[in-house]
């Protein structure tokens, strides 16, 4: 222990003598990260799980007040933005700060794949940042319907619905999700333990795998600086630099956030009716819309198969290779100017942007 | 091909391709709608099997004619044997063959079933089966009965051999329709000639409230010409019926004027109610203009510097006040609204003070300055009230703003603050 403050050493020395810890602080003070012109991809998960936290505080405020029942969870929360203090502040922080983090995790996982980071020794850090996003996508559809407006009922309709078309497991899917056959009140309860309950479990767990992992392996380093030798690279301590760079970054995207929530509140819209007919322009969230979109634009018919089962069919199984990345990596060839990952990498990406920019333009 | 030449081709395109998309569509709906007619089935019978091949069916003959549907056909009405298909055996006065019935026949003909309640009562229970004897009460079976034959008797309205029930709206007296009908014969000035009776009542009831409504709105609940004047017993109203007839929808106007000391004065001078003020046919949706003493004022007709002159110019005030009021926290709402703030109590507020307003405008029939004045200074204080919350909403919209400016002040300090610890730790 540096510090020269008796009253802190004799602290650490208490806690030290019980858990020792001193190991611990030893592997922090040499744990380092390079710096490289791609470090900047380093912060991105800081800011995901920066955006985490702000999601779960933000959360556990707006449990105090929500009600998930069909009659009053409009209600309860129209009360909370418009009669509670601060409560527009806190909604308004908990659904930004979700498609943020999103985003976040979003530019995390390309940063990662066009990096190569997944590579040997961190495929399983891969694999559970996939399943971490999917599941910031569950937060986010079971989320959207909560507040039990017009639009978010909808879309749950529709979107259950495109579950239900998935072969064999779908019909049982939907009907698991809906809590019966149609979205009802049953369904807006078994969301909300989805949302507060069932994923937040889950996704802690996967967490601090991914934590834990990141922390024993340390950073990735490019191809280029693994071979320079030692004293020719560039090195950042973690703990305090690198940490001290991650809240600056997390200080201005709470601003963002902040900025977001004053200038843009989310709108509450009107309650569900669920007799009324659908509304005009209905639309999943943002980071579903490159589905959403493909599946309309597919044909009714492809060959023997129905439009829409062959895109979830490809949907999944691109979903599914996509996870396993690291397990059928193609390396590029000594020499060759073709590196087929980042094509495909570039190809993903493309598709992901023109498919959401021609959903919002359809 | 220049942009232009590939603009235009796409054109023609897509012209051609909508006309052709609209060329199937009518082929794929031209069969349907030809079955649909060929649907209704005609009866089975030697009248309408020879008057079919002889091509000599009865002008304007509809095949779902409500009596042809439940059955009956040519003989139920004209008699003669329908079994038969010897023409001069069929028709014959033996077999009860009546022929066409002459105009003045027309009511009495139609009234053998009509005005029978046991033979209706199979069909319709709910029939009524008056219509025969209001009909004699009413302007047309007077001139009837008086030799007139220009008059309208029941196939004028109802047609001979296309009648639908009034619900049908191709029927000739479905409430859309019914000014049409009474129009063919009360807009022509030449037919209507020597009658003294005025044919622009269908123009003007066209540019009416009521008019408007009926025919641009398509609501059949706006009245027709036989809501006001009746149906079979049609008449017009008299001095004493008139706000009756208006009351009949209008309750609480009629109800409030026949209170008031107006209505006592209006009889004593033989005014029309409601018709001296709102007109007739072309009774025009009301203002606040009406009452006063301005230049649109109806008062101002009657009532010059006396006590009623008074009374008019504080009930214009009255309104004046409370609409001001609304329409005042109405623009804050929009605005609180426009930012995206909490406008829904406003909104409820706002309701209940519009409430207020049409309360007031329906109480001016009561002529009675305080009763407005009365519901007026409610539905102020509602407005008041709704623009007192609607400020607080603008200043809370602000106040987040200037709240964030200083969080944002704090968190720039703060960045600042770390950004220099950072360069002054790694410059050792």
């Amino acid at each position: 222990m540096d510090t020269k403050n008796p009253m802190v050493r004799r602290a650490y020395s208490w806690i030290d003598d019980r858990f020792h810890v001193t190991p611990l602080v030893e592997f922090m003070r040499h744990k380092y990260v390079p710096v490289h012109r791609h470090t900047v991809w380093y912060y991105m998960g800081g800011v995901s799980l920066f955006l985490f936290i702000s999601q779960v505080v933000s959360g556990i405020l707006l449990v105090l007040y929500y009600q998930a029942d069909e009659d009053s969870a409009y209600e309860s929360v129209r009360f909370l933005t418009t009669k509670v203090k601060f409560g527009w502040l806190i909604r308004g922080v908990h659904s930004w700060s979700a498609n943020l983090m999103v985003f976040f995790v979003f530019v995390h996982m390309f940063s990662t794949f066009f990096t190569r980071a997944y590579r040997k020794p961190r495929e399983l850090s891969w694999v559970t940042g996939f399943v971490l996003l999917a599941l910031a996508m569950g937060f986010g559809f079971t989320g959207y319907l909560l507040p039990w407006n017009e639009l978010a009922f909808f879309a749950t309709k529709v979107g259950t619905d495109i579950a239900g078309a998935v072969p064999f497991i779908g019909e049982p899917m939907k009907i698991v999700l809906r809590g019966g056959e149609d979205v009802t009140g049953a369904t807006l309860s078994r969301f909300y333990a989805i949302h507060i309950a069932i994923l937040p479990a889950i996704f802690t767990v996967l967490l601090s795998l991914h934590l834990l992992f990141i922390q024993r392996q340390g950073m990735h380093e490019p191809q280029y600086l693994k071979r320079l030798p030692a004293e020719k690279k560039q090195m950042m301590a973690f703990f305090p630099n690198f940490l001290l760079r991650d809240v600056l970054l997390w200080l201005i995207v709470l601003n963002v956030v902040l900025a977001l929530a004053v200038f843009f509140p989310w709108e509450l819209g009107e309650k569900a009716d669920p007799f009324a007919p659908a509304p005009a322009g209905i639309k999943p969230e943002w980071y579903f819309m490159f589905m959403f979109q493909s599946l309309k634009m597919l044909p009714a018919h492809v060959l023997f198969m129905e439009g829409e089962v062959l895109g979830i069919l490809f949907f999944g199984l691109a979903g599914l290779a996509w996870m396993l990345v690291p397990f059928w990596d193609i390396k590029k060839k000594s020499g060759s100017k073709l590196d087929v990952m980042t094509g495909f990498g570039v190809i993903a990406l493309l598709f992901i942007v023109v498919m959401t920019v021609l959903g919002y333009l359809l | 091909m220049g942009f232009y030449e590939a603009e235009k081709t796409h054109r023609v395109l897509s012209i051609v391709t909508a006309i052709a998309i609209l060329v199937v569509f009518q082929l794929l709906m031209w069969p349907s709608s030809v079955s649909a007619e060929q649907e209704a089935e005609l009866p089975d019978d030697q009248c309408v099997r020879c008057h079919q091949e002889m091509e000599i069916l009865p002008e304007g003959f509809v095949p779902h004619d409500v009596h042809l549907q439940d059955g009956l056909s040519c003989a139920g009405c004209h008699g003669g044997d329908p079994t038969s298909d010897d023409e001069d055996a069929a028709m014959s006065p033996e077999a009860g063959f009546v022929g066409v019935p002459s105009k003045s026949e027309t009511s009495a003909f139609c009234g053998k079933c009509h005005s029978d309640i046991e033979f209706m009562r199979g069909y319709l229970p709910r029939i009524p089966t008056d219509q025969i004897a209001q009909y004699a009460t009413s302007g047309h079976g007077k001139g009837l009965a008086a030799g007139d034959v220009k008059v309208a008797g029941c196939v004028d309205c109802h047609t001979s051999h296309g009648i639908l029930p009034a619900s049908d709206s191709r029927s000739s007296v479905h409430a859309l329709n019914v000014p049409h009908t009474c129009k063919r014969c009360h807009s022509d000035a030449e037919y209507m000639s020597g009658y003294g009776i005025r044919t622009d009542q269908f123009e003007k009831f066209a540019e009416s409230v009521h008019g408007v409504a009926l025919f641009e709105n398509q609501d059949t609940g706006s009245p027709a010409c036989n809501d006001c004047h009746g149906n079979h017993g049609a008449s017009p109203p008299q001095v004493e019926s008139i706000r009756q007839v208006c009351g009949h929808c209008h309750v609480n106007n009629m109800l409030y004027f026949n209170a008031s000391t107006m209505a006592v004065a209006f009889k004593a001078n033989g005014f029309h109610a409601c018709e001296e003020c709102h007109g007739n046919h072309g009774v025009k949706k009301t203002t606040d203009d009406m009452v006063g003493v301005g230049e649109e004022s109806t008062c101002v007709g009657c009532h010059d510097g006396d006590a009623g002159y008074r009374a008019a110019e504080v009930i214009r005030e009255h309104l004046r006040e409370l609409v001001s009021a609304y329409e005042e926290a109405e623009v804050w709402r929009t605005e609180v609204h426009r930012k995206g703030m909490d406008d829904v109590e406003i909104g409820f507020l706002l309701q209940e003070s519009h409430q207020n307003l049409i309360k007031a405008r329906t109480l001016v029939h009561t002529f009675d300055p305080e009763k407005v004045g009365e519901m007026t200074t409610g539905g102020v204080a509602k407005a008041r009230t709704a623009l007192e919350l609607a400020v607080e909403q603008v200043e809370e919209y602000d106040f987040r703003r200037r709240g964030f400016g200083l969080a944002t002040i704090f968190i720039t300090i703060l960045i600042v603050a770390l950004f220099l610890r950072i360069r002054q730790m790694e410059a050792k």
